[in-house]
């Protein structure tokens, strides 16, 4: 049997790991039709017919300006996944390359580095976006700089650790006697071995860049409209809790399907991609 | 113990001297001018240059920097200009209200953890343990905001048991406050809470497969006894720094939080000077608000020593 294929079997096999990856395509699949196809236009106003309840032509009702909500949780999931996949490359991209190179200098580069990403942690995401939103004003691009700002130290944690235990093993002693240089044995021998660590936390952090999203467009201060997001629903929601109950529910509903499908893919890869891990538990 | 404590307390404010950097540098350096942020790109030259003055933001950065600082030190946090009101005055208004949020949902965050953590832990590979992690991976995809939301529609349009947000004031008795503070600490401790029970639990179960504990079975502890009296003591070291990690979560849930209970605690005051372009106001809570992370990641790691004396020895 190959490793592959191993792999695979191990994976449908692990209950959370299906599970998570099912409500990780669910997403992916909701905001890939939704740039073809939404049921209604998502932004198209139908004053008449607002707060309706669900129907056949709207699955999930209008809310307070008569646009279907179904057509707005379709739009949102495309903006959730906008804001994850560039928040997680910035911190990813910036975190990793600090991480590695704090972990192949050593000495006072290192610990300048360290020293660095330590106190960037005194300042929450939501705390970094509501500086910049307090200077540039809201909107979606501060706010995924500012979620991206704060994945940086937690990518160049995560890969100085690992980093650190690569360069320990005998094979980088090779490398180096072979006459390769640090930044040479850094590409191709220590990346790809703390590759399979660097993808279980993009996962972890997607989730949390899909939390943090919601939470500063519910605030205001992240996705404006017309654009669709599931935090700037549950805001308009709760102006109409006595009216509409039901317009909290969905968007909420969507925010913790697609954390708990990415953090279960995310828990899933750590067991399947590090067997011993998994033996333990 | 006074070497390590005097290393930590170095590394704390030379922490908080870097925090207090860069917030300046942000906020006031980079934006150009703060007066023309708060009349608006139309407003004519002279009038920002009178408000420029009035701030203070004709002196050269650094004057402006230690001005800051010293008046951060003396209590002497200027005025907001929204408000016409001494910052301080606000602050600690507003901490009155925080400050009992973030300690109710701390206490509340570690008894729920501790308690399902250690239940899970001692069922073991059984349908309570696995019922309970579900709950807890459960907890932990679930938006805060989106749970308070959900227990306001529960607890106070259906049930009436709550109001739907405010604060009555500390002058209305303490009950009636600490009441008006239950749901949203709630809220903003169950995500944590689902955090640290996970890590309760495996911390637990990895410290129970030690030697020492082998040991205490075969002197005849029963399993109960060896849990209490050596594995809880040993498995607190990581839960106490994931407390410590969450709590910068904590902080930032709290603005959150207070917005969707109409709090006027900190993190509205925050929100509300930023819809008011108060720069002061937001400087001075931002800076408070990272002085509280910087302060508790301090305290956690002083506490690492009194749970475990052995890193003492190891403290470089």
């Amino acid at each position: 049997m190959t490793a592959e294929a191993s792999f695979e079997r191990r994976a449908l096999h692990h209950p959370s790991f299906a599970i998570g990856s099912a409500l990780v395509l669910l997403l992916l699949a909701t905001a890939a039709i939704s740039l073809a196809w939404t049921p209604w236009p998502p932004s198209e106003l139908d004053i008449p017919h607002k707060l309706a309840l669900p129907s056949a032509a709207h699955v999930f009702g209008t809310d307070s300006l008569g646009r279907d909500v179904a057509s707005l949780i379709m739009a949102g999931a495309r903006n959730s996944i906008l804001v994850g996949v560039i928040a997680v490359a910035i911190g990813l991209v910036a975190g990793t390359a600090i991480g590695a190179i704090a972990a192949a200098s050593k000495g006072w580069v290192e610990e300048v580095a360290m020293r660095i990403s330590d106190f960037t942690f005194a300042f929450p995401a939501i705390l970094s976006a509501i500086m910049l939103t307090a200077l540039l004003g809201p909107g979606i691009v501060n706010s995924i700089v500012a979620i991206g700002i704060f994945n940086i130290p937690v990518f160049a944690r995560v890969t100085r650790a690992s980093a650190n235990a690569v360069w320990t093993r005998e094979f980088i002693l090779a490398a180096r006697v072979a006459g390769k240089n640090r930044a040479q044995i850094t590409i191709e021998h220590v990346l790809p071995n703390i590759l399979p660590v660097i993808i279980v936390q993009a996962t972890i952090q997607f989730a949390t860049a899909i939390l943090a999203e919601a939470a500063l467009s519910y605030l205001g201060l992240g996705t404006q409209p017309p654009q669709a997001s599931w935090g700037r629903m549950l805001n308009e929601a709760q102006n109409l809790m006595f009216q509409a109950p039901r317009l909290a529910i969905y968007p909420g509903i969507a925010i913790a399907l697609s954390v708990l499908g990415l953090n279960l893919v995310g828990d899933g890869l750590r067991d399947l991609l590090d067997p011993r891990l998994a033996r333990r538990r | 113990m006074s070497l390590f404590l005097l290393r930590r307390m170095v590394a704390f404010l030379a922490t908080l001297a870097g925090a207090s950097f860069v917030i300046f540098v942000v906020l006031d350096i980079l934006p150009g001018n703060a007066a023309l942020t708060i009349l608006g790109p139309d407003a004519p030259q002279s009038a920002v240059a009178a408000l420029s003055h009035k701030l203070g933001l004709d002196q050269p950065a650094p004057t402006r920097y230690f001005n800051w600082i010293f008046g951060l030190l003396s209590g002497d946090l200027g005025v907001s200009y929204a408000y016409d009101t001494p910052v301080a005055q606000l602050i600690l208004g507003g901490l009155s209200v925080s400050l009992p949020l973030a300690v109710m949902a701390m206490a509340l965050t570690t008894l729920i953890a501790l308690s399902l953590g250690i239940f899970a832990a001692a069922r073991h590979n059984t349908l309570l343990d696995t019922g309970v992690m579900t709950l807890s991976q459960l907890g932990i995809a679930i938006p805060n905001f989106w749970l308070a939301i959900l227990l306001i529609l529960l607890f106070a349009v259906h049930l009436h048991w709550f109001s739907a947000g405010g604060f009555p004031g500390w002058g209305e008795g303490p009950l009636l406050a600490l009441r008006a503070l239950f749901l949203p600490a709630v809220a903003l401790a169950m995500v944590q809470a689902a955090i640290l029970a996970r890590v309760t639990r495996s911390s637990i179960l990895e410290v129970m497969r030690e030697d020492f504990v082998r040991t205490a079975r075969a002197k005849g502890l029963t399993w109960r006894a060896a849990l209490w009296r050596h594995v809880l003591r040993n498995a607190m070291i990581p839960v106490v720094t994931i407390i410590g990690l969450q709590f910068g979560n904590l902080i930032a849930g709290t603005v959150v939080i207070e917005n969707v209970f109409y709090l006027p605690g900190l993190g509205r005051l925050i929100f509300q000077a930023i819809n008011n372009r108060d720069l002061i106001v937001v400087r001075d809570c931002v800076m408070l608000l990272a002085g509280f992370v910087v302060a508790m990641n301090f305290v956690i790691d002083i506490a690492y020593v009194a749970i475990d004396p052995r890193l003492k020895a190891q403290a470089p």
